[in-house]
């Protein structure tokens, strides 16, 4: 479980985050959704230690302060952390399998058959089964997205994050990676966050939603009462189409 | 609002060399990046020192020669003159500064691109020290294999300054060898040793400060690879003024 309290980050004069609050439940796969620039990747970024929140809690396992740990002690917590990177954030020098391996080498005793074998199992997991040799160059979007969840999990995460997953795919990919996401956090009881603003997996995924607008919590539910909200922001951006509204309008008669 | 720039840079350098000092986490993975770090930059930089030294030791005597046309100098005084500019100055100075651009260029726009793709942010993500990681290795690597690059750069020289004199009628390889050894000072040996081991930790540390800081896109990435070279001669001829006035 993470749990965040009043968390605020600035930058400069510019107050990026103001005071936002959630809890993110294991074994539920939370989105954070928001417009571009409403603090979402600022948001994963505090969470996860590579940018420093300017005040707020951070809680991990319900009791640990991110914020207040030390290089050391957030190190650990960490190895705890898979995370999804926006643009996979492959190794480029490194195959697939030497890319998914690579926390292994870092982190475990394990011997090269055991890592191989977790290596092949993680893929098999994302569905890349015999692509251990290919190189991020020669893989799809899709396929770079999948190599990046391989590895997020092949340390058995108790926490991840995916930022952006779907970005660059087309919607039937993007459908995939969000049913792989879930399927995941449900199997391994993950704590996922995902940051999106796809609706598909809004209405798909989204078992607990945090709304962000222009820094501040403007909503939670999940993806049953996404649709009902009376949040003019959170429906003003849900339904920025207006093929979404006709079908709202549709539905409300 | 120079000076302040000035120190900024020079206080987060500093910060970034302490960084890579610091927990390596499995030795096994370091000691493995730094030999693959050696393989690139020094087998990888070999063959641009072939070609430089061989022409730069021809040009050397060709033009040393065609100076002295007085007969009142001994032509062995040629080869002394190729040897000591060879091991002094063309060697560790002007190879550096080729090697500079090079290796330079290459660390820049390596570590810049990986920071604009979140590759150096999923590194700390994974708990990983990015800077013992990536950088130390390049620094070691770059101290270790630049000064034999230099040594191996002041043989061709010497080597082809000799055979250009016999090539040209010149001088004979037997004076040129009595000139390189009449006036040869082993002291100059250490002194190209350690301008070649200074000027391959410039290269390879400065580079490495400006692509790990990369912000932005590709443009910067290039940016930060155009700033690397220029930033790393102007250090390099710097401390190679320097060295000269401490050790000489």
């Amino acid at each position: 479980m993470i749990e965040i309290r009043d968390v605020r980050k600035s930058f400069g004069e510019t107050d990026v985050l103001r005071g936002i609050s959630g809890t993110f439940l294991p074994g539920k796969t939370s989105l954070v959704i928001g417009t571009s620039g409403s603090g979402k990747t600022v948001l994963m970024k505090c969470m996860v230690g590579l940018l420093q929140p300017t005040s707020g809690h951070i809680l991990y396992n319900g009791d640990t302060d991110f914020v207040a740990l030390d290089e050391k002690e957030k190190k650990e917590i960490r190895k705890q952390i898979g995370m999804l990177f926006q643009g996979a954030a492959l190794f480029d020098s490194m195959t697939v399998e030497q890319n998914v391996m690579f926390p292994l080498n870092m982190f475990t005793d394990m011997s090269l058959k055991e890592r191989l074998h977790r290596v092949d199992e993680c893929l098999d997991r994302v569905n890349l089964k015999g692509s251990n040799k290919l190189m991020p160059s020669e893989l799809s979007g899709g396929m770079k997205k999948r190599v990046g969840i391989a590895r997020a999990i092949v340390m058995n995460p108790k926490f991840l994050f995916c930022d952006e997953p779907n970005s660059g795919l087309d919607p039937q990919t993007s459908i995939l990676i969000d049913e792989l996401v879930h399927e995941i956090t449900e199997e391994f009881n993950i704590t996922t966050i995902v940051n999106t603003h796809d609706m598909n997996s809004v209405i798909g995924i989204g078992d607990y939603i945090l709304f962000l607008h222009k820094g501040e919590k403007a909503w939670e539910g999940d993806k049953h009462s996404v649709l009902k909200s009376d949040s003019q922001a959170l429906n003003d951006f849900i339904f920025a189409s207006k093929y979404l509204r006709e079908i709202k309008e549709q539905l409300n008669r | 609002m120079f000076s302040f720039s000035f120190f900024t840079h020079f206080g987060r350098y500093l910060f970034l060399l302490k960084k890579c000092f610091v927990n390596p986490d499995k030795p096994s993975i370091y000691w493995k990046e730094v030999m693959r770090q050696c393989v690139e930059i020094g087998v990888g930089s070999l063959t641009i020192v072939i070609i430089f030294s061989v022409f730069l030791g021809a040009v050397l005597t060709v033009q040393t020669a065609y100076q002295f046309t007085t007969p009142l100098l001994s032509k062995t005084i040629i080869g002394s003159i190729v040897t000591n500019t060879a091991v002094i100055e063309m060697a560790p100075s002007v190879t550096c500064l080729i090697l500079a651009g090079k290796i330079g260029s290459s660390i820049a726009s390596e570590l810049g691109t990986m920071r604009i793709t979140e590759q150096i942010d999923a590194l700390e993500m994974m708990g990983v020290n990015s800077a013992t990681y990536l950088v130390l290795p390049k620094v070691v690597a770059g101290t270790i294999m630049v000064p034999l690059l230099v040594m191996i750069a002041g043989f061709l020289e010497i080597y082809m300054g000799m055979l250009v004199g016999k090539w040209t009628g010149v001088l004979t390889p037997e004076e040129f060898m009595q000139g390189s050894i009449q006036y040869f000072i082993p002291f100059t040996v250490n002194f190209a040793i350690i301008k070649a081991t200074t000027f391959g930790f410039i290269m390879s540390s400065v580079p490495a400060y400006l692509g790990y800081y990369t912000t932005g896109g590709a443009l910067d990435v290039g940016r930060s690879a155009t700033r690397a070279v220029v930033a790393s001669c102007i250090i390099i001829l710097l401390f190679d003024y320097i060295l000269a006035e401490i050790l000489l």
